[in-house]
């Protein structure tokens, strides 16, 4: 969209093992969402693909930023990180493959659902990965 | 009627304007403008928050009293089970019953047998695999309605049952009416109640076209006569009671632990159940079978319109919860006759309540969010309440709503008047 009027931009700055912060860029997002009457379904959708991707760089990566751009039609999230990228994308996007080690699974996180639940919740979803690099997801959520 | 009623109002010769109630809101539904406080009615969940923390008891809840009874010719008193708390474990409860019914009501019915009604169906529902998961309970009416404003995406998960104040009043009326011949308009039900969103929920029901109450009267206003008749009540016939499964639904965890549901979380104090239901949302418990989540500390046993402390309240139920005993006539059967005769289920729908939203046209509501975000920039960020609002945030939302103004931050203004001098 040319119009700049028409355009959302929000950006989170996501910090390695910072989980008291983690989640915050999802529940801003939710509130944003809901003050432009944004059906309760979708911002529900949003609100899980941000947090799942929060999650994901505070765990995994070694740190990074979600990018939320919010326009008439659709949403788009970008989650960038650097840090060891993935290294076979096709297992992670499994179900339960996980490769969150044993402190991070006993605060309850890194269950393997966290790619899943982001494409589930996405009507467009893409993931690219460098090794020792860094990784980038982006999704879109269709508002129509 | 008006489109909004609720039972929490102000007593505006009360308010000095203070800003307790201002911060404890929890879905922020409280202004104070001109020294005195107000209540954004369509947001109001009736929770009662701001009744408990008022220190110059301003805020309070708009309930009946006795003399209402004079409408009917036949009465019907439902105390809340939470009653159960506000005595010594060693009272005899059947004088209290006795007591309540020497208030000047034909009958009473005790609000734990239809405790018992519902646990059957939610017996049910805990089993059946269709319904999504969590089941949130519908117990709570402030919950009920604070789902219905801040997490409408968990509407589907509210187990569409009624109240047991409500299945009380239809069960109570129906053998009041059998009993003694007697018409509908003939017969009054009132609820003793702890609870200002009870009384909304009667006026202004959710998930029932109309409710079968008359009426609410505060336990508080009733506690002192109820004591002073108890200690004379003659008890001439004894009462139907409710199981103590049914009475310990007056407690967090009671009903739980009722339908006996093993993969369940309880959760009392309304910001806690917030904080789990966002949680909910996220979809990080959607193997939970049943979430009991209840506005009050302590459950209804805290509902502001008690006496009792809710701790100790809470305890006595507990104890009195701990002897099982089961309501003998309330059966499978009879649960499923009162439910295929309408007296249990939710017949209309619970619709989401945007009231957040900026505009109804997303441009406009685009453009104002992005005003918000700069004049959130230029106030100090402590959110101390003076301007009114109950953060710096919201009165940046208050301005672009046009309810504020930039010049009601205090510290702006001080500043201000410092750089003129």
């Amino acid at each position: 969209m040319d119009d700049k009027s028409g355009v959302i931009n929000l950006e989170y700055e996501v910090i390695r093992y910072d989980f008291s912060k983690a989640g915050q860029a999802s529940s801003e997002i939710k509130k944003v969402l809901k003050q432009l009457g944004i059906n309760s379904n979708i911002v529900r959708k949003v609100a899980i693909a941000t947090y799942e991707a929060e999650m994901n760089i505070a765990i995994h990566s070694l740190g990074g930023r979600i990018i939320v751009t919010i326009t008439e039609s659709n949403i788009n999230i970008s989650a960038l990180d650097y840090g060891p990228g993935i290294e076979n994308i096709k297992l992670a996007m499994e179900e339960g493959f996980s490769t969150a080690p044993n402190n991070i699974r006993e605060l309850g996180f890194g269950a393997g659902m966290g790619l899943p639940n982001m494409k589930r919740c996405s009507d467009v979803f893409e993931i690219c990965s460098k090794k020792n690099k860094g990784t980038k997801v982006d999704m879109k959520i269709s508002l129509n | 009627m008006s489109k909004y009623f609720h039972s929490l109002v102000l007593d505006e010769e009360k308010c000095n304007g203070c800003t307790n109630c201002l911060r404890r809101c929890p879905i922020e539904a409280i202004r104070v403008k001109n020294k005195k406080a107000i209540i954004i009615k369509n947001r109001c969940i009736d929770c009662g928050e701001c009744i408990r923390v008022c220190p110059y008891h301003a805020q309070k809840s708009i309930t009946d009293d006795l003399n209402m009874l004079k409408n009917f010719e036949y009465n019907i008193a439902i105390p809340s089970m939470s009653l159960y708390g506000q005595f010594s474990i060693d009272t005899d409860m059947e004088k209290v019953f006795q007591a309540i019914k020497d208030l000047g009501f034909d009958y009473v019915f005790d609000e734990a047998r239809a405790a018992d009604i519902i646990t059957e169906v939610l017996k049910d529902m805990v089993k059946d695999i269709k319904l999504p998961r969590p089941i949130i309970s519908s117990l709570c009416p402030a919950i009920v309605r604070l789902i219905q404003v801040r997490f409408p995406s968990l509407i589907d998960n509210i187990a569409r049952v009624e109240s047991p104040m409500e299945i009380s009043a239809r069960v109570a009326r129906k053998e009041l009416m059998e009993n003694y011949n007697l018409s509908f308009e003939k017969t009054g039900v009132f609820y003793l109640t702890p609870c200002p969103a009870k009384v909304t929920s009667i006026r202004r029901p959710i998930g029932i076209k109309e409710s079968h109450l008359n009426g609410a009267i505060s336990i508080d206003s009733l506690y002192g006569n109820i004591v002073t008749n108890a200690k004379k009540a003659k008890v001439t016939k004894a009462f139907t009671r409710g199981s103590t499964e049914g009475i310990g639904w007056a407690r967090v965890g009671g009903q739980s632990y009722a339908i006996g549901v093993e993969n369940y979380i309880a959760v009392d104090g309304i910001e806690n159940v917030i904080n789990v239901l966002e949680e909910i949302e996220l979809g990080k418990l959607s193997n939970l079978n049943f979430f009991e989540g209840l506005a009050c500390t302590g459950g209804c046993v805290g509902g502001p319109l008690n006496v009792e402390n809710p701790f100790i309240a809470k305890s006595r139920i507990r104890k009195l919860s701990k002897n099982k005993t089961k309501s003998k006539d309330i059966t499978k059967e009879y649960v499923k006759g009162l439910y295929e005769q309408g007296f249990i289920g939710w017949t209309e729908k619970i619709y989401t309540k945007d009231i957040m939203i900026l505009d109804k046209n997303m441009q406009r509501a685009m453009e104002k969010i992005e005003r918000i975000k700069y004049i959130a920039k230029m106030l100090p960020g402590l959110d101390c309440g003076s301007c009114g609002s109950p953060t710096c945030t919201s009165l940046a939302e208050d301005i672009v709503r046009g309810y504020g103004k930039i010049d009601d931050c205090v510290l702006r203004m001080r500043e201000n008047l410092n750089k003129d001098n």
